[in-house]
């Protein structure tokens, strides 16, 4: 079978070290480290505090604006920091997550499970991003958002992504092999979503077990194809899997949206599942531990589980390892600290065996071979954008189309000279986005400053204006002092009745709206007070006449 | 020859004309290479180049007055986005001004009295208060050009750079070493 996409490579695939073993659980942990900004967007902002105790599956930080995700307590215990920590990020910097220590009853959350089939598509959109539900392939960009078609328009076709391209990840081969219903049943909720006329799953032709799983789950509905694709990377990306499937080329600069094909992962349609059939929040992922450890395979994980406690799992690193990956080979990187949890990110930590990761040799100068150009699967010139990047001549490296590029890491694979030309890449288009940033917040700066300008200069204006007004006044007779006294009066006695009016039609005044004890309290006030004035009125007026008697005897 | 002299000062008045109209119907009102380098600039509206914000520093550039490499916040990559403009050399940060790193102020809330001299400093308004009441920074909108600092009676604002984080992380550019053949010799 042919690529419908060009370029593409072959690679060896590192497969049987991790998918011969069925999922396993790992053991509860007595630490969990939940990041708040694991996916695209803002990063969610906790509901609890220090020293709250939650329930397994409670939410402990909501979405910040649409583009957000919510996090749940992955078990049940007490919150014992909010607090940076390392992250599963290749800048290797830290950054805020919630710690809970676990209580070891790991007690769920009541939830309720979704009613899809009743509920219109907004409720149920709404109720998965409560659920935290994020793309599970990868980029982790919140579900709900990609669910709702009035975002983008009408998409008739679904694609699974089950193609799984990097080498030695396996965890989409073992959830498709063990719970092909549950990935089946969350397509049907998406399909129902986004209203769309079938499902195509596409699978590697590596996998003919999960392919044969697949194949007899999906048999009651005509409207699934489960569809073996060939094993080239990047099969796996999405813009080259829907080529694939559906013969439609994604345009420069667009998404598969834009040709009426939406993508999800394998991964998140099983969580979809779970969070519909169950009303499970999304606390847990699968993650293939694999390489130099002792014993590879693919784990139920919690997510903020540490992944030097998953590592300790399966029995810690053999003697030839040499570094972590998260990720695959291809577009993985290098761990800082293995302190850093399992987000939603995680789909594989790879502890790289010596023997199958050589140090990489020094880049030899190009030689314009173009080899890079064949292997890539969106027809870019990567020597051509290579040239520029390195000279850091962003504008003629966005002309060769750099956005379209998906860093797959081919053009590097290939390259004779062994320049790592996908870093260039990602090099400039991250310059690129912080100038555009940048020249956003100029902008911003430009136009409040000449507002400001134009503010100052109003200000100036209509002070001239008032003296003016007031020197023509002074002209007309009335000396200076007089009409000045006369306005400030005439303004006092303006903003006097202004005042008296407002606080007459003030609504709701202080006292409306009160409890029968306030009230009560009040009206004891009240009375104390005219018995007061009562009192006082009497006693003036006995004064009045004790000195009316005075003075008709004085006279 | 009396027609050909009457034929080509016929033209020449014609075209002379038509070009004096087109001078004033097409006049462009402000120097278009001033928008361009104001463009260039990153309006921290800081001074720092010492002409009153980043407008007057381009007039002066679009005039000649100025040189292009008196702009810290810019740095050196600011200078060579001028200089690529302009068709000029680029050239070293001017004497004693030095790229710096971005930055925002931040009123201390227990020190401020409330005086609304920052308010009155603040090139782009981004401080919030009023006479008597504590006042603050719009994070969001400060340039970080320093000029609320001198005029503030109890010291009460700091600069701090702005660290980085997950959202502003980028890409280093990659160390790539080319090595030449044959042991360091070139042929």
């Amino acid at each position: 079978m042919k690529t419908a996409f060009p370029g593409g490579i072959h690679l060896p695939d590192h497969k049987a070290e991790s998918c011969t073993t069925p999922i396993a659980a790992m053991p509860l942990l007595p630490r969990y480290v939940v990041p708040l900004s694991q996916h695209i967007g803002a990063a969610a902002v906790p509901v609890v505090k220090v020293g709250d105790a939650v329930l397994r599956g409670q939410m402990i930080a909501r979405r910040d604006g649409a583009l957000s995700c919510a996090a749940h307590a992955p078990t049940s215990g007490v919150v014992s920091a909010i607090e940076v920590r390392p992250m599963p990020h290749p800048s290797g910097l830290w950054d805020l997550c919630i710690v809970i220590e676990s209580d070891g009853a790991d007690a769920p959350v009541a939830w309720q499970p979704i009613d899809w089939e009743n509920l219109p598509p907004e409720a149920v959109r709404e109720q998965l991003a409560d659920r935290g539900l994020a793309g599970l392939g990868g980029a982790v960009f919140p579900s709900h958002i990609k669910l709702d078609p009035a975002n983008d328009g009408h998409w008739p076709v679904l694609v699974l992504n089950g193609a799984e391209c990097e080498p030695w990840i396996t965890c989409d081969d073992r959830l498709m092999r063990e719970r092909a219903t549950d990935v089946l049943q969350g397509a049907r909720v998406m399909q129902r979503l986004i209203g769309a006329a079938e499902i195509l799953v596409g699978i590697e032709d590596n996998k003919p077990e999960a392919i044969a799983a697949m194949q007899s789950a999906a048999s009651p509905w005509d409207d699934i194809h489960i569809i073996a694709v060939p094993a080239v990377y990047p099969m796996g990306g999405g813009k080259q899997l829907a080529q694939q499937l559906t013969g439609r080329v994604t345009p420069s600069g667009g998404r598969t949206t834009d040709v009426g094909v939406q993508v999800f992962n394998v991964g998140t349609a099983a969580a979809l599942w779970q969070a519909v059939s169950q009303g499970e929040p999304l606390i847990c992922r699968i993650v293939s531990v694999t390489g130099a450890v002792e014993r590879p395979g693919n784990f139920d994980v919690r997510i903020g589980t540490p992944i030097n406690d998953l590592i300790t799992a399966v029995g810690g690193v053999r003697e030839d390892a040499a570094g972590t990956l998260v990720g695959g080979p291809m577009m993985g990187f290098l761990l800082h600290d293995e302190a850093a949890t399992v987000s939603k990110a995680v789909n594989c930590v790879l502890v790289r065996p010596q023997a199958d990761f050589p140090p990489r040799p020094r880049a030899l100068p190009c030689i314009r071979c173009s080899r890079c150009a064949a292997a890539c699967p969106v027809s870019l010139q990567p020597f051509e954008m290579y040239w520029y990047a390195r000279a850091k001549d962003f504008g003629k490296a966005q002309s060769y189309s750099l956005f379209d590029c998906i860093e797959c890491g081919c053009c590097s694979f290939v390259c004779p000279s062994a320049i790592p030309l996908v870093e260039f890449f990602r090099y400039a288009k991250g310059e690129i986005w912080a100038r555009e940033q940048e020249k956003g917040a100029a902008d911003q700066a430009r136009e409040r400053h000449e507002f400001r300008e134009f503010r100052l200069e109003r200000e100036k204006q209509e002070k001239a204006e008032k003296h003016a007004k007031a020197a023509a006044a002074a002209k007309q007779g009335a000396s200076p002092e007089d009409a000045d006294a006369a306005r400030k009066k005439a303004i006092l006695d303006a903003a006097m009745a202004r005042a008296s009016k407002a606080r007459e039609t003030a609504s709701p005044k202080n006292t409306t709206d009160l409890p029968t004890d306030k009230q009560q309290e009040i009206l004891e006030i009240e009375m104390r007070r005219a018995q007061l004035k009562q009192a006082v009125d009497h006693q003036i007026s006995d004064i009045d006449a004790d000195a009316r008697e005075a003075e008709e005897n004085n006279g | 020859m009396i027609e050909a002299i009457l034929i080509i000062s016929g033209i020449g008045l014609l075209l002379g004309g038509v070009l004096g109209w087109a001078a004033v119907h097409f006049r462009v009102e402000e120097d278009p290479l001033l928008d361009k380098i104001d463009a260039l600039l990153p309006q921290t509206q800081c001074g720092q180049c010492g002409y009153p914000g980043c407008r007057p520093y381009a007039e002066a550039i679009a005039k000649g007055e100025a040189d292009i490499n008196l702009c810290p916040p810019g740095g050196d990559e600011g200078v060579k986005r001028l200089a690529e403009l302009l068709g000029v050399e680029p050239k070293p940060m001017g004497e004693g001004l030095g790229h710096k790193p971005r930055s925002v102020a931040i009123i201390d809330a227990q020190t401020c009295i409330g005086c609304t001299l920052c308010i009155q400093a603040c090139p782009v308004d981004a401080i919030v208060g009023a006479a008597k009441q504590m006042h603050t920074i719009i994070a969001a909108q400060c340039t970080g050009c320093e000029l609320c600092l001198p005029p503030c009676p109890v010291d009460c604002i700091r600069m701090e750079i702005v660290p980085e984080n997950l959202a502003r992380w980028k890409w280093r550019y990659p160390i790539h070493l080319i090595r030449p053949l044959h042991g360091g010799s070139r042929p």
